[in-house]
């Protein structure tokens, strides 16, 4: 834990310096008593470079406004925070790889890190054993509760039980049947558990699900059964990944499976920067469910967001996963601050009821090393955005998801050493 | 009746897509014996083609009139370009290593692994620069007198004609980045081809809704099948190119030109590709790895119908189609809704599209079993038989 919180703080100097340079001008290395190196492991090649890149760039940014207002005090030191990037490369092993580098050889106390559940796994055993620490940015299927992992993104109560929710009670299919669309791989099939076990609550039916394996694009297997399944129209949770979207809502659209026909489809793996790649005209009238949404009309919202055009280019859009990357920095950083050491042990214990104002609004972290926040139903527009339909309150995580049969009474509290990851309500 | 319709449309518009990519293969492996791994990135080029020729369409002025035909202009440009690149593999990996099987398949994935980061990493207006320049330096020659092509002046003019093509290549690509801005930057990121307002939709029929792009990427597919029969079969180097594929030494010594044969054969499987890619950028996204996503479809299409024998890859490519959305689709459970519990649970556990791949990839293993050389086994006189 300690050492991951040195790389974390490395890695955050040298992002500093990298932001200093590029505005322009004042000294880099003044001003500060001493520097502390972080890790930032995201994949920069392959697959998953698209969507991972994106993360790095915002931990970047973040690192470097947290250095510009001053980096991070620790016992009235000031440290600037510099990082080491490691390239996952879309390759799971290689996340382990590299967590034990920048654990063992550059001794960081933090490391951010991970998108796909498979990296985070694969990740999983290298910080239990080195007792270091992983932050992790993206909604996932939950069902896992670390005390070496610190979870920014939605927990599924936090995302697909609200989206679920407001489809069978409040859009414009309220009360229509679903079908559930995915990928092969572990989030959509836990994803669609608990979204069947709570259909079924709600009253509503399941009348059909298909996953289609990675890389696959042929989907007029799938459109037929959902014509079969929906003939009149329904509700469609979808959990494509990636490219799979596009060749699903091009097709869909040209089988006649539109919104004024009927069929709305509810997506959690859609975000401001697939909206673009895919195109708004195949997905408008569609729905969206996160915690942020580029459209927030809040100042630290749109403060957010022109920072990151500012920095990247006015080209690039902020999301969700970007977001969470962001406050985690952030929540770091605090934690360090109040701990007043970067030693890992203490930071986990300061880090559990940290608050933040995030441009999402208000977020704290749990017991359960998760984050509460608001969630938002979107429906995208032909802007290639989200018009936010509505919000919740804060929701608070589960990290044991309620309505899975296999956790169902269960919760994790790392606060209390009789509870931990998994303890009965 | 109607079901049994849409089922077969379905089934038709899924083995298209396979018959379009695994024809240049057929060709290329059927008939060359070349284990070309990079067929799957020769049709990932066709689809960039595409994705090119619609941003030029869309920001060229004078163009601009036209844009609604800009996917038949790219079907053309598709196969020239792949075709040219085809072309250069063959003249500079393939040519070497004739004979050798396992080390063209090492080599033509290297180079599938070459081309794939080539579209992430070079800015695409000074990519088609870069086709371009090989376009007119490979085919140049062909129009200049074989005299002028003699001895030291011969060289110099030789030498000249690709210093004019990269030049002319330069300046394609500066145009190119000037005038489209998006082309003018690397980028990893999958592109769009967003079909034209007509292409888009579907026809009623019938009570079912026919796809507008599925329609046309069967018009596609039929086009090229009918041309590569009547190419092979009726025309002179359709001729010469059976001949060689049966005996090559005894073509060689009855004048036949084996090496030009070669070239023409590989282009064109090549050009193929190109223009496969511009079917499946219709379906989906257009990105580095679009084309792997097929390759292993393709060979087992070939495989399937039997090497070397083009109505097999036919029949292969509609058969897995109509398999794919019967199984995947679960017609049977349509169908027959009644039937017993425990046959309802079974097929309706294989009723998902993950389960149908590996169902029709079972298939077909079997059916290997027992027919080694696929459906239409090549029969007669091989000469390495």
């Amino acid at each position: 834990m300690k050492l991951s919180k040195r790389i974390f703080a490395g890695l955050a100097t040298a992002s500093l310096a990298v932001t200093v340079t590029a505005c322009g001008g004042s000294d880099s290395s003044g001003n500060f008593d001493d520097t502390v190196t972080v890790g930032i492991l995201h994949s920069l090649s392959g697959t998953m470079a698209i969507s991972e890149s994106t993360l790095v760039d915002t931990e970047k940014m973040a690192i470097e406004e947290i250095n510009a207002a001053g980096g991070i005090t620790v016992d009235g030191k000031s440290y600037k925070i510099e990082y080491i990037v490691e390239d996952g490369a879309s390759d799971w092993p290689t996340f382990a790889e590299k967590s034990k580098k920048l654990i063992d050889q550059d001794g960081v106390p933090v490391v951010f890190g991970g998108w796909t559940s498979a990296s985070r796994k694969a990740m999983l055993p290298v910080y239990e054993s080195k007792d270091a620490f992983l932050y992790y940015p993206i909604q996932y299927e939950a069902q896992e509760c670390s005390n070496n992992i610190f979870y920014t993104g939605a927990t599924p109560n936090q995302q697909s039980e609200p989206a679920t929710d407001f489809m069978y009670k409040r859009s414009p299919a309220a009360g229509g049947d679903f079908f559930l669309v995915g990928s092969d791989y572990v989030f959509p099939r836990t994803s669609n558990t608990i979204t069947k076990a709570q259909v079924k609550q709600l009253g509503g039916k399941v009348v059909g699900e298909d996953y289609l394996p990675l890389g696959n694009t042929e989907v007029a297997p799938i459109i037929s059964k959902i014509k079969v399944a929906l003939p009149d129209g329904g509700i469609i949770i979808n959990t494509l990944n990636g490219d799979q979207n596009v060749a699903f809502f091009k097709q869909i659209q040209d089988a006649g499976i539109t919104p004024s026909n009927g069929y709305y489809v509810m997506n959690y793996s859609i975000a401001e920067e697939e909206i673009s790649t895919i195109g708004p005209e195949f997905l408008e009238g569609h729905y969206g469910a996160w915690n942020y949404m580029m459209s927030i009309d809040t100042p630290a919202s749109k403060k957010f967001a022109k920072s990151f055009k500012k920095r990247w280019g006015s080209d690039r859009v902020v999301a969700d996963p970007q977001e969470s990357a962001y406050n985690m920095v952030y929540l770091w950083k605090q934690a360090v601050e109040d701990a007043g050491t970067f030693d890992d042990n203490a930071v986990r214990e300061a880090l559990v009821g940290q608050t933040f104002d995030a441009p999402q609004g208000p977020v704290e972290v749990m017991p359960n090393h998760h984050l509460s926040q608001t969630v938002r139903i979107g429906e995208i527009n032909s802007e290639g955005g989200f018009t936010i339909l509505e919000e919740t309150g804060v929701v608070e995580p589960q990290a044991w998801n309620q309505k899975h049969p296999s956790s169902k009474g269960y919760a994790c509290d790392w606060t209390d050493p009789k509870k931990g990851e998994k303890y009965r309500l | 009746m109607q079901l049994i319709l849409e089922s077969l449309f379905n089934g038709v518009a899924i083995g298209s897509v396979l018959l379009v990519a695994a024809l240049g293969l057929a060709i290329v492996f059927g008939l060359m014996g070349v284990i070309n791994l990079a067929h799957g990135e020769l049709m990932m080029l066709g689809a960039y083609s595409t994705y090119i020729t619609q941003l030029i369409f869309k920001q060229v002025s004078f163009l601009k009139p036209f844009y609604d035909s800009y996917v038949i202009v790219a079907i053309g440009i598709a196969f020239l370009v792949s075709g040219t690149v085809g072309i250069l593999l063959e003249r500079t990996v393939i040519r070497r290593l004739y004979g050798s099987p396992l080390e063209t398949l090492l080599a033509t994935w290297g180079v599938s692994l070459i081309l794939q980061q080539f579209v992430r990493s070079v800015p695409l207006a000074y990519g088609s620069g870069l086709v371009i320049s090989l376009f007119f330096g490979l085919f140049a020659p062909l129009f200049i007198s074989d005299e002028l092509l003699q001895g030291a002046k011969g060289k110099l003019i030789r030498a000249s004609t690709w210093g004019v093509s990269a030049l002319l290549g330069v300046a394609t690509g500066g145009v190119l980045s000037s005038l489209v801005s998006k082309l003018s930057r690397a980028s990893a990121r999958n592109v769009d081809v967003t079909a034209p307002s007509w292409m888009r939709g579907g026809i009623d029929f019938v009570g079912i809704t026919f796809p507008k792009t599925r329609l046309l990427i069967i018009l596609i597919t039929l086009i090229s099948v009918l041309v590569v029969i009547f190419f092979l079969d009726k025309t002179a180097w359709g001729m010469r190119i059976r001949a060689v594929t049966q005996n090559r030494p005894m073509s060689d010594c009855l004048g036949i030109s084996t090496e030009t044969v070669d070239i023409i054969t590989f282009g064109i499987g090549s050009g193929l590709a190109g223009v496969a890619g511009v079917a499946v950028s219709l379906l989906g996204s257009v990105g580095p790895n679009v084309g792997g996503n097929y390759i292993v479809g393709c060979f087992m299409v070939v495989v399937l119908g039997g090497v070397g024998n083009l109505l097999g890859t036919i029949l292969a490519s509609f058969s897995i189609g109509i398999m794919t959305d019967l199984i995947g689709a679960g017609r049977l459970l349509t169908i027959w809704p009644e039937m017993p519990s425990p046959i309802y649970s079974t097929i309706d556990f294989f009723a998902t599209t993950s389960m149908a791949r590996v169902m029709i990839f079972a298939l077909i293993v079997i059916f290997l079993q027992f027919r080694p050389t696929g459906m239409f086994p090549q029969k007669g006189r091989m000469v390495e038989s």
